[in-house]
């Protein structure tokens, strides 16, 4: 059989990245001191200690109301909805040595950038309860005509989104140029269909694709979508136009970091449905965004927490007794016990499961990414269409790259910071996270700057610093049969004194779910404490 | 030596009056009229030229060393003589003297050489052969270089690597007698050294002539290129065809000199003449100093902030001498407080503790990619909001309501949308067409029927019919520009892109 252009193109994404440049051409343009930056990020040498085991008997270190092992979003909002409620003898247990998660950021001299998540849509019609976090933050500023007013600071400016073809920029991400006529007429049909899925509400009078996911209605016919791929649906719906394909499957990595051919159908609609927010002063469509993109977030969440957050902190036995829960961690040089009276596990359901065997399901899969932030003494430049805030290159195995000064309404920025994503879909996710973590920092230099400077050669000589970070388990992977299935619904379930939040508990890793997770988890655990 | 003797005549002959020519062309290009300029450099020059030969008789031993040392001297000073003129035309405080200071130091230089070489060879003719062979070549040379240099070089070569190469032929022939030295003198190394690097200067020079200014950028506009600078912000290019000098910005032209008076004084104008006794005024954008000198004009200003985010800009303005005369040297005025910044973050910064201001400028670059944009966009003019009192006034230069009207009325409509009164109107600008400006204030705009004495262009009746728009730039709905959305940016594209076809 002859392989198809896709197949050709994902087959293996460092096999497609080294065919961008040839050796010679990468010999002609790479630094010729390497560029300075590491490979940072998610501690894996420390959480991999959790396998071995063997840790010295714990020093009781204390007692409190409620424990959170975790500081990922789904942790912090648990923290911070409990804390505001009243209950304020808390901890949360971190790995590593930051709140946030996915949602961590840095910063240095020329701006400060994400290391994760960077955006948030506007909110649901579901999302009733993080309206109020958002007034809190500044984010919603007021209200117009029943809209809400998004503070203009963070709505993310245009233009939004160029992709490189044939050579240049065009604006937005489904291909104008060297497109026929039939693929104009299915992008037109998919976007109706996906618009008509949006507002359209099923016999218990909830949307088909909800924001929270567990929000939607329970129609059977549309959760048999789960149990398709998203491009055999696709098909199945005669969309069968190619650069359609690449741009739902763009979409798919995107927010999933999942293929659209591996990905539920029901989870590749819901990215496209689920957003049906609307603001009184910018486009339906629009998103919220800041340099350090949801570390914009996990701050403000963790400001009221500080000192309540103990990071360095390898939790390795959580177990119930008759007084409560222990809950035993290794800070790296000594073992400490605290006990509670409950304890939230907002850390994924990998990790969860092995600190508590009941908790463990087999049915979660996590997919690999590799985020690069990368220091430019010059802005992006290119043909086309103007640098924008997410500069896709069709056709690459990363997702393109976000600017990070994009919302400094500055007239022309200097220099700047660009991050480039890269979910590892190329293999299965235990071969790419095993494949990526025996990468070396000039091995992954090679891999981003080659794909750099074959669409920005003008950046030869223009990158200060890259620092690159691995996420062995960034996101869950919604394949089908996994958000309306049973391992996903028995993991809901909440088993007091020890409750769950987890972005993963919803099949989709984004900000709402998890900040609902959290919340939900903590107004449990204060009925329970009740 | 005599037959090589004799080519050095015709080869410094030809580069003698290519340098002088390169000057006077240079000259008429930077500080314009060509009649007084190509007269007094060749004046000058030949003046110069006879001190030379006054000073000849001076030097008595070695008259060969000497007259390499001086072909060394004169290869170097006068081929990178267009370069210095050129590099140096935006930071000395008189480019005249420096020029005639140039021509001089050439003139005496080339003024030394047949002398001297008269009396190298006088023992090896008769004198009447001597005079006659070498006047012979150096009337050939010149001919060679009055037919070279208007033909060949200044539209194949450009005037600074035309310098550079003729400068290297003067250096070349230095070489070629220090070669053919039959017996060896003591001095000879030396020279040689220095001649090489002169050479290897030269050369680089010659090579690098395009980062000072491309000849395919030079055949990109109307006039001569006099001036052209790459900031980080933009390419800053000036030029000059007779008394027209002209600005450009990114290749988009900024103002032309023969009607640039129509252009401000209708931005200037009908704003600080409706004002009672206008004081504190913010210009934005303006480094060219232009609007100042408009606003200049009333004695009632006591500080003028201009924020401009290219120093490059703001410098060039206040130091070049022929500039200085176009904006009255207004950049000068201790009533003025230049800052280089980025507008918008300017007054972002302002917020805390905004001053407050009676008349606000804004002489920004057309709308043409989303970066400018920003500077159009509602959130600036809510901030443009934060820095006017309810008597303020402020205008903005909004492209040509004929050529892109809907972007025209996309700027009037955004100001409205950000909460201003807007009184539109426009004048005829012949470089740039019909163009358009908006008012924006708090209060209803009421057009002044006195403005100052001695303006070209603005009076009560050309001012109050500016007001009115023919039907073919009357009032459209357009959408507003906004940060997350730049309608005015596609307005603008494609209305522009369709005019520049025909």
């Amino acid at each position: 059989m002859k392989p198809t252009r896709r197949q050709l193109l994902y087959g293996s994404g460092a096999a497609a990245l080294g065919a961008a440049l040839s050796p010679f051409a990468w010999d002609a343009v790479k630094p010729k001191k390497p560029i300075p930056g590491a490979i940072v990020g998610a501690n894996s040498a420390f959480g991999h200690r959790l396998r071995e085991g063997a840790f010295p008997p714990p020093i009781d270190s204390g007692q409190h109301e409620v424990i959170i092992v975790g500081s990922g979003i789904a942790g912090l909002s648990a923290a911070y909805n409990l804390d505001k409620a009243g209950v304020t003898d808390i901890r949360l247990l971190e790995l590593e040595d930051h709140s946030g998660g996915n949602a961590h950021s840095g910063h240095n001299a020329v701006s400060a950038y994400p290391w994760g998540a960077h955006y948030v849509p506007l909110l649901s019609s579901e999302s009733g309860h993080i309206k109020e976090l958002f007034r809190d933050f500044g984010i919603i500023t007021g209200e117009d005509k029943g809209l809400p007013v998004y503070n203009e600071d963070y709505i993310l400016n245009d233009p939004d989104e160029r992709l490189f073809i044939d050579g240049r920029w065009q604006e937005g991400l489904l291909p104008t140029l060297g497109v026929t006529a039939e693929d104009q007429v299915q992008y037109k049909r998919f976007l109706a269909h996906m618009e008509a899925f949006k507002i359209e509400r099923g016999r218990d009078g909830r949307r088909l694709f909800a924001i929270p996911i567990d929000e939607s209605s329970a129609d059977a016919e549309t959760r048999a979508l789960d149990r398709l791929t998203m491009k055999n649906w696709m098909l199945s719906a005669g969309y069968t136009s190619e650069p359609l394909h690449g741009f739902v499957d763009y979409g798919c990595r995107d927010d999933f970091g999942v293929r659209h051919d591996e990905i539920s159908a029901y989870a590749g609609i819901h990215y496209f449905a689920g957003r049906d927010g609307k603001a009184a002063n910018t486009a339906p469509d629009s998103v919220l965004t800041w340099p350090e993109g949801n570390g914009f977030l996990a701050h403000k969440l963790a400001a009221p927490l500080s000192n309540r957050i103990i990071s360095g902190a390898l939790v390795y036995s959580v177990r119930e007794t008759s007084g409560g829960v222990t809950v035993d961690y290794w800070d790296g040089h000594t073992s400490r016990r605290l006990t509670a009276r409950a304890v939230i596990m907002a850390a994924p359901r990998f990790i969860a499961g092995r600190l508590m065997p009941e908790l463990a399901a087999p049915g979660f899969t996590y997919a690999p990414w590799v985020v690069a932030n990368l220091t430019l003494d010059k802005l992006p430049e290119g043909r086309g269409a103007d640098l924008a805030w997410d500069n896709v290159i069709k056709d690459s195995p990363t997702l393109g790259y976000v600017v990070a000064t994009h919302q400094i309404p500055q007239m022309q920025p200097l220099r700047t910071v660009i991050t480039y994503y890269w979910p590892l879909t190329h293999a299965a996710p235990a071969e790419a996270r095993k494949e990526a973590l025996a990468r070396s920092y000039e091995d992954w230099q090679r891999l981003f700057l080659s794909e750099l400077y074959r669409v920005h050669p003008e950046l030869v000589g223009q990158v200060r610093h890259m620092d690159v970070w691995l996420w062995g388990h960034a996101m869950i992977r919604p394949v089908p049969g996994f958000i309306w299935g049973e391992p996903r619904q028995a993991a809901l379930k909440q088993t007091p004194p020890v409750f769950t939040a987890h972005s993963d508990m919803s099949g989709i890793s984004i900000f709402e779910e998890a900040y609902t997770h959290g919340l939900k988890a903590a107004q449990a655990v204060r009925a329970f404490l009740a | 030596m005599q037959r090589l003797l004799l080519i050095s005549v015709f080869v410094i002959a030809t580069c003698g009056l290519i340098y002088e020519l390169i000057a006077g062309t240079l000259a008429s290009y930077l500080l314009g009229d060509s009649i007084t300029q190509f007269s007094t450099i060749i004046g000058t020059y030949l003046f110069a030229m006879g001190i030379g030969s006054w000073a000849s008789a001076k030097v008595d031993k070695n008259l060969l060393a000497f007259f390499i040392r001086i072909e060394i001297l004169v290869g170097l000073i006068g081929g990178s003589s267009a370069a210095i003129l050129f590099l140096l035309f935006d930071q000395v405080a008189s480019f005249r003297f420096l020029l005639y200071f140039i021509v001089t130091v050439i003139g005496i230089l080339v003024g030394i050489e047949i002398p001297i070489l008269l009396r190298i060879l006088k023992d090896r003719y008769e004198f009447k052969d001597l005079v006659s062979r070498v006047f012979t070549f150096d009337y050939i040379g010149a001919l060679f270089a009055s037919i070279l240099f208007p033909l060949v070089l200044v539209p194949h070569l450009g005037l600074i690597r035309s310098s550079f190469m003729f400068g290297t032929f003067n250096v070349l022939v230095a070489l070629w007698l220090l070669y053919s030295l039959k017996e060896p003198q003591p001095w000879v190394r030396l020279h040689k050294i220095a001649a090489g690097l002169v050479l290897i200067i030269l050369t680089f020079g010659f090579i690098s002539s395009d980062k000072i200014t491309s000849l395919s950028e030079s055949n990109n506009f109307a006039g001569h290129v006099i001036f052209a600078k790459s900031t980080p912000y933009q390419r800053i290019i000036v030029t000059r065809q007779q008394n027209d000098i002209r600005l450009y910005l990114n290749s988009n032209l900024q103002f032309s000199s023969q009607d640039e008076y129509r252009y401000h004084e209708a931005l200037v104008h009908p704003v600080m003449s409706a004002l009672k006794a206008p004081k504190n005024i913010l210009i934005i954008g303006g480094g060219d100093g232009l609007a100042l000198r408009e606003i200049l004009k009333y004695p009632s200003v006591g500080h003028v902030t201009l924020v401009d985010l290219d120093p490059a800009m703001t410098k060039l303005f206040s130091s070049s001498p022929m500039l200085r005369k176009l904006n009255t040297d207004s950049l000068h005025s201790p009533k003025l407080k230049i800052v280089n910044a980025d507008a918008f973050m300017w007054l972002k910064q302002q917020r805390a503790n905004p001053p407050i201001f009676d008349a606000v400028f804004i002489d920004l670059p057309d709308p043409s990619n989303f970066s400018i944009g920003k500077l159009y966009s509602t959130a600036f003019y809510g901030l443009l909001h934060s820095v006017m009192g309810p008597d303020s006034l402020a205008v903005i230069q909004s492209t040509s309501p004929l050529v892109a009207r809907q972007s025209f009325w996309c700027v009037n409509n955004t100001l409205r949308a950000s909460g201003f009164q807007t009184a539109p109107y426009h004048a005829l600008v012949p470089a740039f067409g019909d163009w358009g400006y908006v008012i924006a204030s708090n209060r209803p705009y009421t057009v002044p029927t006195q403005y100052p004495a001695g303006l070209r262009f603005i009076d009560a009746d050309t001012a109050r019919d500016m007001f009115s728009f023919p039907p073919d730039m009357g009032p459209v709905a357009t959408k507003i520009q906004r940060l997350d959305d730049q309608a005015l940016i596609h307005y603008f594209d494609e209305e522009w892109s369709k005019y520049l076809i025909y």
